[in-house]
């Protein structure tokens, strides 16, 4: 019985890879339908197409020869799908690129470089964040187009920091002023924490791990029994320890964005594009609000962003090309911004985004990007990413030290990178 | 399974001079149904050979190759099999795959008291109960998972809501490292136990009614009565749910995969084999070790039932 289920499992995969495959090649291979060239843009955010399909308009209007077509597959078989349809040589023309992956498929060459084309119609990148073009490079060789960034805010609860007589976070804040502000919010009788220190990369210890002036991978060698790395977890562990904060137990049932929907955390640091979500809430909507994150340190929040991608096996680079500079392009831009749902990457196009949701000071998201760091990546990011929560587990469930557990988390890590080579 | 046999048969005759086969009046019509025979056996040797054969082979083949994540691979020898065994993580999957093993087979004493105990005259539903049994086994495990995870919910679950009104704190269960594993072996043993109940209903069906008159004559007791009698006579069944249980406990993954978010810190405590194998072949693109690893399970598996039919003489009774 359970042998059938993996197998089914393990069956269904490929066969949706093969018919999203297939209908991938039937179009590639009409090549020029009606005289117009079809290409096929894939990706997984379903909250994203009705802003995707405008941005196409825009762009067929300008390029009336090329038709764009949007294949959408949801994140959780994104990568095996996609990787799938590469060996099948099927691939969407353009498609969806993160950080976790974009070295992978770099190294594998299943992209296409985009440096002949960048300087070909000098298009100038720097209009785009540096980390997110950086994070896009590999081996000096440029491989995607950036299209939306995403950092870090600390969203607190107005109405929680009123009862308690708190003044509202602001740039001043320090890790001592959060940690006496989670202290003084948490009131066990109501069932409120101070803040959801949960464990989550992104959201929470890669931002303070940096903070605190430690890393999480540098010249292929782990960050984890860095001391200054061990002091920006222990930031949230010993939240937990304190009690001003769930355990990690508890945010795995009911995870820290939901706490803090449901007013039961008066702090979380969570992402920029969350904010469309946060605004829905009514309850949010009347007592949120979002700052800076504090300094540690350092000042530093994580910035991560998609970018679109060219396949290598394409057969229609041109007009894939165009389209990927079309979606990096100022007009392109700011049909993304208007949308409401991520920021985009266009130096100056933020603006309709951030006034999209006036009782949120979205601003700070915008101003961080001084100091963001990238999301760390190498070329099997899942591997040792996978490790972490493996090992960051029992500490961050009040179980064990952190310091123990994040130097075993090294050395597992630098073996994962060992095998990279 | 059926497929060697018929075929060793069959080239046991085309050996056998054509002398000796003309002879034998009842050759051609023999001959025939033995054609009919493969023609029947067809479908499934096929299938047998496509997905369990092949793939078996092939995983063999993958084991002793580096997998290129856009195709393409290369042979590396034993270097999978290096990383299997040096890899810490395989060894604590390893143990919490002998942990569900062991609370699998908690299962089967179980079904052997409820199955006595239906066994019972004059209790009334029997069928009511054992569809009630039943209907867990047949639920889709992806279900069960998701529905136990909101019972176990440490803030609004049932379980701690039932605990506390006889005053127990609850906890976490399914993501507090100390108790997790333990909470998806409770829903594993929850949703098997209808399975084994009816194998041990029919054994305990089959036993003659005799035996129990005549031992209440002599003056045995229930619960010898179910020592003496219904233990040893229901052996070949319980071997066969033994050999089952191991099998597929070994093979525990659907429930883990599901009960378990990725960021659950009880996910390295509850980790087994099969989800470690998912985890390298399709989250990491380690096809190579991945495939080492299934194989070493599938000889870890043949090799614990081996051994059960080794020693089944022992204690098995056919009666």
């Amino acid at each position: 019985m359970h042998r059938r289920t993996l197998l089914a499992g393990a069956l269904t995969a490929p066969a949706a890879a093969a018919v999203t495959g297939c209908t991938n090649g039937g179009s590639a291979a009409d090549g020029s339908r009606g005289g117009r060239t079809t290409i096929t843009y894939a990706l997984w955010d379903q909250l994203q197409v009705a802003g995707t399909k405008k941005v196409i308009e825009a762009f067929e209007a300008e390029h009336p020869d090329i038709a764009v077509e949007i294949h959408v597959t949801p994140f959780s078989s994104y990568w095996t799908t996609l990787k799938t349809a590469m060996r099948g040589g099927s691939a969407p023309d353009v498609f969806w690129m993160n950080a976790v992956n974009l070295q992978l498929y770099a190294a594998g060459g299943v992209l296409q470089p985009l440096d002949e084309f960048i300087e070909r119609d000098g298009f100038d990148m720097g209009v785009h964040p540096d980390e997110l073009l950086r994070m896009y490079t590999y081996k000096g060789t440029r491989y995607a187009m950036p299209k939306d960034f995403d950092t870090i805010g600390l969203w607190y609860n107005k109405e929680l920091f009123d009862k308690k007589g708190i003044e509202y976070p602001d740039e001043s804040w320090t890790w001592d002023t959060v940690r006496d502000a989670a202290a003084e919010l948490t009131d066990r009788r109501r069932g409120v924490h101070g803040i959801a220190a949960e464990m989550s990369k992104q959201y929470t210890y890669y931002n303070t791990i940096a903070q605190a002036g430690g890393y999480v991978i540098r010249d292929g060698r782990s960050g984890f029994g860095d001391p200054r790395t061990i002091e920006g977890l222990r930031f949230w562990t010993d939240l937990i320890d304190k009690g001003h904060s769930p355990s990690q137990s508890a945010m795995t049932d009911t995870r820290g964005r939901q706490l803090y929907l449901s007013e039961k955390v008066a702090m979380n640091y969570d992402l920029s594009s969350m904010a469309s979500q946060m605004y829905a809430a009514p309850a949010i909507k009347d007592h949120g609000s979002v700052a800076v994150l504090p300094k540690g340190r350092e000042r530093a929040t994580t910035i991560h962003g998609l970018a679109a991608a060219i396949s290598g096996k394409s057969r229609n680079t041109e007009a894939a090309w165009k389209f990927a500079r079309f979606l990096g392009s100022r007009k392109a831009a700011l049909i993304q911004a208007e949308a409401g749902v991520t920021i985009s990457s266009y130096r100056g196009t933020q603006d309709a985004w951030v006034k999209s949701m006036p009782e949120f000071d979205l601003q700070v998201f915008i101003d961080m990007l001084d100091y963001a760091v990238p999301y760390p990546s190498s070329k099997r990011t899942a591997v040792w990413e996978n490790l972490q929560p493996q090992l960051l587990g029992r500490p961050f469930s009040g179980k064990g030290g952190i310091e123990d557990a994040s130097r075993t988390l090294a050395r597992q890590m630098d073996l994962a990178l060992e095998q990279e080579k | 399974m059926a497929v060697f046999p018929s075929t060793a048969a069959k080239a046991h005759a085309d050996r056998r001079p054509s002398s000796a086969r003309q002879r034998e009046g009842s050759s051609r019509p023999k001959r025939r149904s033995q054609r009919s025979a493969y023609l029947f056996i067809a479908p499934i040797a096929l299938g047998f050979l496509v997905f369990y054969i092949w793939p078996l082979l092939q995983t063999f083949w993958f084991s002793f190759t580096s997998f290129g994540v856009f195709g393409g691979s290369s042979w590396v020898g034993g270097e999978n099999y290096s990383r299997v065994v040096s890899d810490v993580t395989v060894g604590q999957a390893l143990g919490n795959t002998l942990l569900y093993m062991g609370m699998g087979l908690l299962t089967l004493p179980v079904a052997i008291v409820l199955a006595e105990l239906m066994n019972r005259k004059g209790l009334r539903g029997v069928p009511v109960y054992r569809a009630l049994y039943f209907l867990p086994f047949i639920t889709m495990p992806a279900a069960v998972g998701l529905v136990w995870n909101w019972l176990y919910n440490g803030d609004f679950g049932m379980v701690n809501q039932a605990l506390s009104w006889i005053g127990i704190d609850g906890r976490y269960w399914v993501s507090d490292p100390s108790t997790a594993v333990y909470a998806i072996g409770a829903v594993m043993i929850w949703s098997h136990v209808g399975y084994y109940l009816i194998i041990f209903t029919a054994g305990i069906k089959a036993i003659p009614r005799d035996y129990y008159e005549a031992a209440q004559i002599d003056g045995a007791g229930p619960v010898r009565r179910f020592f003496r009698i219904t233990l040893p006579l229901l052996s070949p069944s319980i071997f066969f749910a033994s050999v089952i249980c191991v099998i597929n406990s070994l093979q525990q993954f659907d429930l883990i995969f599901v009960m378990m978010s990725p960021e659950n810190p009880a996910l390295g405590e509850t980790q087994s084999i099969v989800t470690l194998f998912f985890k390298w072949a399709f989250d990491e693109n380690a096809q190579g070790p991945a495939a080492a690893l299934a194989f070493l399970l599938m000889l870890l598996i043949a090799a614990l039932t081996y051994l059960q039919f080794r020693f089944q003489k022992r204690w098995v009774h056919y009666a």
